[in-house]
């Protein structure tokens, strides 16, 4: 098109023979394009100002627990605890995201135009799901990985230092993506309910915190049982559960306190999580699968 | 090769409501006009020649391929425009019809290239970049033609193309229409509840009614034995009319035209000779086609 005597060439229409990629890639596409919208990557400055708050916060913290713990040389807060400590700000990250993800395209009415081409309807809420998952994951993991460098570089006790720092890191890594799963199978089905960005907002801040009051009565009832199982009626006592049981000291330090009173009822909480993210995804799929066929 | 072929296709929704009933159709690479009133069952059809719907009975062939058992092979070499807005209004048109292109399983780049070309060739040029949010119902209505342009289709499926627009909106997308389906050698099915409209354009065209077919075929087949001529001098009709009867052509009059069936060409030299030996001052002679609706028009009452 650059012709230097400005003279525009109508070339026709070009058929076109090269290669057209496979599911897979499809998939793919459609993940990354997902992630960069959580983070209003390639969308208007608006989009982008949330999203890079609330990394902004939690980066800011993580540094600042590292440079605390480089002076008094104490451990303030463990990876895990820092993952526990950020879910306020995750709830309304994914309030923000989940939305932006899904309403988005139910609003528009763009769903018949992914629909009409070859991707099944199950990789379209798949791939936003991952996206989301992702975006979670990386929001409670970078800080870690910069209290980690931080933990590195100050240890006194040389590679054996960073070794322990690294067996510390990896557990809190996984926890981060406990919390992750969990608050994105949740908040992307909430969200796909509505097209309303508004509404979507709303009704997952208030599935997770309008669960927590239940969690407050039932752990004053006068059985023991009820009170040890008392916070899987929450998704965020649930994930704080199913940590207290896998993770023990790292998440609950000895002599802080402030661990959650679940009895030996671990395995039941992990069990619980499981089956709430499986049927997340599993409604997830069903609302798809009905929404293509309009 | 036979572009899309329904046998006894049958769609009821729920059990109750029928949206297709028993619907045997075939038709040629072309242009192919799908008319119907509202809720006469085309956007149904779409859906199942999409592979969106299953149909309750029957069975349906899209470029030889079943969308039913394959939907995905059907739908990579299909493009569909819906009939409602489907644009995200923040995102320009470049933006979306590349991101669009991927999801049709281009690369990246080539992606891009497509989507620019795309819109080139439905008129939107600067604009393209601009966010879709602020354009015009016909910079949409030409924006979802080319999403359904990018990824290269043997087919498209046009869903009321020219839904809102203005007269002139339509006759450009009726004209892009038909450029498409000659020019760059993709099959066009077109909807619409305006028969009119779809005349025009198409080759092949397939009525439908309460999810029945009321007629299928060729343009060519429905007009070719009703053409007539038109003629209108700007004074002296009478005087036309009454030596064009002495010359045995049945005229008719209609308004201020006279209309005279086209039997050859030999026709036409009677009508100029008539014209030049009164003297009148000719105002136009054209060849008319009867309009398809009047081939219809018979048989629809029935359903009133």
């Amino acid at each position: 098109m650059s012709e230097p005597t400005g003279v525009i060439h109508d070339i026709g229409y070009q058929r076109y023979t090269g290669p057209r990629l496979g599911r897979r890639h499809v998939f793919g596409a459609l993940y990354l394009h997902g992630l960069r919208t959580v983070f209003g990557l390639g969308r208007s400055a608006k989009a982008k100002i949330f999203p890079w708050l609330v990394v902004a916060i939690v980066t800011v913290v993580a540094a600042g627990v590292t440079a605390v713990r480089s002076q008094i040389g104490q451990v303030v807060m463990t990876y895990a605890q820092f993952a526990d400590a950020m879910s306020w700000l995750v709830i309304f990250f994914v309030a923000v995201a989940a939305p932006e993800l899904v309403s988005r395209d139910l609003r528009s009415g763009v769903l018949p135009l992914y629909f009409s081409r070859p991707l099944p309807r199950g990789d379209y809420a798949v791939a936003k799901l991952f996206s989301l998952m992702t975006a979670l994951w990386l929001l409670l993991g970078a800080p870690q990985l910069v209290m980690f460098l931080g933990a590195a570089f100050t240890t006194d006790r040389g590679m054996g230092g960073v070794w322990d720092e690294l067996l510390d890191l990896l557990p809190g890594l996984l926890y981060a993506a406990l919390w992750a799963v969990v608050f994105a199978s949740i908040g992307l089905l909430v969200a796909s309910l509505t097209g309303k960005r508004a509404f979507a907002a709303g009704g997952i801040v208030a599935v997770f915190l309008m669960t927590a009051p239940v969690v407050g009565v039932l752990s004053i009832m006068p059985s023991r049982t009820v009170n040890e199982l008392a916070f899987m009626a929450s998704p965020s006592t649930l994930v704080g559960g199913v940590g207290n049981w896998a993770l023990g000291d790292l998440l609950v330090p000895e002599g802080q306190g402030g661990g959650m009173p679940i009895g030996d009822f671990g395995p039941v909480y992990a069990a619980t999580a499981v089956l709430l993210v499986a049927t997340c995804v599993t409604l997830l799929l069903l609302r798809y699968r009905k929404v293509a066929a309009r | 090769m036979t572009l899309i072929a329904t046998e006894s296709l049958t769609k009821t929704y729920g059990g109750r409501v029928t949206a297709l009933a028993d619907l045997t159709v075939a038709v040629e690479p072309g242009i192919i006009g799908l008319v119907g009133a509202n809720g006469a069952g085309k956007s149904t059809l779409i859906k199942i020649l999409l592979g969106l719907l299953a149909p309750t009975s029957g069975r349906v062939s899209v470029l030889g391929l079943d969308p039913t058992s394959d939907p995905a092979a059907v739908r990579a070499r299909v493009g569909y425009m819906p009939e409602h807005d489907a644009l995200p209004p923040d995102l320009s048109a470049a933006e979306l019809v590349t991101h669009l292109g991927r999801m049709s399983g281009l690369p990246r780049t080539v992606a891009r290239e497509r989507a620019s070309e795309a819109l080139r060739h439905v008129g939107l040029y600067e604009e393209r970049y601009r966010p879709v949010g602020g354009y015009s119902t016909g910079m949409k209505q030409r924006v979802k033609l080319a999403q359904a342009l990018v990824h290269d289709p043997d087919l498209l499926l046009l869903d009321e193309p020219t839904n809102g627009l203005d007269p002139a909106g339509r006759d450009a997308m009726l004209a892009l229409v038909h450029r498409i389906g000659t020019e760059f050698g993709i099959s066009v099915l077109v909807c619409s509840h305006l028969l009119g409209e779809v005349e025009r354009i198409c080759d092949t065209l397939v009525a439908i009614d309460g999810g029945r077919l009321l007629r299928a075929d060729r343009i060519a087949a429905m007009t070719s034995a009703t053409d007539v001529l038109a003629v209108e001098v700007s004074e002296g009709t009478e005087e036309l009319a009454t030596r064009l009867a002495a010359l045995a052509l049945p005229v008719t009059r209609d308004g201020r035209m006279l209309l005279v069936p086209l039997v050859d060409e030999g026709t036409y030299d009677q009508i100029l000779g008539a014209v030049a030996e009164l003297d009148l001052p000719l105002h136009r002679l054209d060849q008319r086609r009867h309009r398809v609706a009047e081939l219809f028009a018979a048989r629809e009452p029935s359903h009133v």
